[in-house]
């Protein structure tokens, strides 16, 4: 029996893992997501004591490793007894972490935003979260779109550090599978596979929103 | 009993930075009035506009339209948020620079306001919107995207979607400024319609003989006080000041 032979006996294991990394992926990039519009939204200015608390957030996340933030919610936080699955960690790692990085993407586009736009919204009546919602992050979303999409693929790697943190992820499968079988090879190599797979997907997701963008204008991103 | 002002301005102050821009202004706009504001650059006339719609927060003074007060509430503290959207939405606003919202259909930068804002459906709107982009001749372009359009393209466009909100008052903030000479007039033309359908008007604006025939009332803004408030005929053929006989030998020079 060959190594291969091995591994696809094993398929299950890597389906497992690799069904456990789009969830936790998928639902920490969406969460992620709004956590870093909403900060961003926050910091429009009608709350100015809110600015300060959230770009130290901000900052401070990006200037931390991610696997550091993984080992302290998970290793860290049951001496202050605080105690939460390892699922439970690592997507909250996930969220807080690339939230901040989105809330800087997005913080970073809004400063260069017309003025006007936003006088003309305002004129008109809408309230502060209709124009955020309706004007603003439409745009922020179409103009950073090459920066989001960079994000949601350091996102999708920083996945597999929750190896670390005991989630069974697709690199918790590869793992598990070459100590077994002591082919550490082939194993790493079919999960590199399936992080292409769903980094591919992300590509032909940012392409849409590039022909959307296209189509309205928003060449550069 | 006189009829309530549709904007009535009344000893409005406003500085920037220490420095004065307006000074004790007052102005009163009738309903189905159009008045032009004149000045050169740096008068304060863009500011005037600006606070009649509380984009600018004037320092005293009160405006109010239709008879109520912007800004301020009945109990005297400023108003809120939502009280302020709700009096902003009275005001149609046409900005020098167009400002559409460019991820935006033409035909949903109309609807925008109208669905989001005022609540109406769909439907509604888009007939609402339909009948105003064809005033505008802008009809035929609703599918397309903003940065497809010539400049007096969206402005036509702009001016549809500020009345989509069917304002009380339509504020004009140099609207033809930022254009091309050869497409001011399409802009000029569509303002000149709404004026004939009587529409309240407040105009900022550098087209001498433009605001010559539209307005019912001129008025000149020097160093941010009033100086000449009078029918345009008067204001053209036979101005009071100095001051103004100097600014229009400068801005329409005699042919």
């Amino acid at each position: 029996m060959s190594n291969w032979d091995i591994l696809w006996s094993s398929y299950d294991v890597f389906l497992s893992g690799f069904y456990n990394t789009l969830k936790l992926f998928g639902l920490s990039a969406v969460l992620a997501f709004l956590m870093g519009s909403a900060m961003v939204f926050l910091l429009e200015g009608s709350r100015p004591r809110l600015k300060v608390p959230l770009r130290i957030f901000i900052d401070g996340m990006r200037m931390l490793p991610f696997l550091i933030l993984a080992y302290l919610l998970y290793y860290g936080l049951p001496s202050a007894g605080i105690r939460m699955s390892a699922w439970t960690a690592g997507i909250i790692a996930l969220v807080i972490y690339h939230g901040a990085y989105f809330a800087e993407i997005l913080r970073g586009c809004r400063s260069t935003f017309a003025q006007g736009q936003v006088e003309a919204a305002i004129a008109q009546g809408f309230s502060q979260p209709k124009m955020f919602m309706r004007i603003i992050l439409p745009q922020l979303i179409l103009k950073t779109r090459g920066l989001l999409g960079n994000q949601l693929i350091i996102l999708l790697k920083d996945t597999a550090f929750l190896v670390i943190i005991t989630v069974r992820e697709l690199t918790a499968a590869a793992s598990s599978l070459s100590s077994t079988y002591f082919i550490p090879m082939e194993a790493f190599i079919v999960v590199i596979g399936f992080y292409w797979l769903i980094s591919i997907g992300l590509e032909l997701f940012i392409k849409m929103i590039g022909r959307f963008g296209a189509k309205r204008g928003f060449e550069n991103a | 009993m006189p009829e309530t002002a549709a904007v009535s301005i009344r000893n409005l102050s406003k500085s920037f930075d220490g420095t004065e821009v307006l000074r004790d202004v007052s102005l009163e706009v009738q309903p189905g009035e159009v008045v032009s504001i004149l000045g050169s650059s740096g008068s304060g006339k863009s500011t005037l506009l600006r606070c009649i719609n509380w984009l600018e927060q004037p320092d005293r003074g009160d405006i109010r339209i239709a008879g109520d007060r912007i800004g301020v509430s009945d109990t005297g503290k400023p108003m809120s948020r939502r009280e302020l959207a709700g009096m902003r939405a009275r005001l149609g606003m046409v900005f020098q620079g167009f400002n559409l919202w460019p991820h935006l259909s033409v035909l949903r930068n109309v609807t925008e306001a109208p669905i989001h804002v005022q609540g109406l459906s769909k439907a509604e709107a888009d007939e609402r919107a339909m009948a105003l982009l064809e005033k505008v001749g802008m009809a035929d372009k609703r599918e397309q995207y903003p940065y497809t359009l010539s400049g007096g393209q969206k402005q036509r466009v702009a001016i549809a979607r500020a009345l989509a909100m069917q304002p009380k008052v339509m504020l004009f903030d140099e609207p033809t400024s930022a254009l091309d000479p050869e497409l001011v007039g399409e802009v000029l033309g569509v303002i000149k319609d709404l004026s004939k359908e009587g529409y309240t008007m407040v105009l900022v604006t550098h087209e001498m003989e433009f605001a010559r025939a539209v307005s019912d009332q001129v008025v000149f803004l020097d160093k941010g006080i009033i100086i000449e408030k009078s029918h345009p005929s008067e204001f053209f053929e036979n101005p009071k000041t100095d001051r103004v006989r100097r600014f229009l030998e400068l801005e329409a020079p005699a042919v």
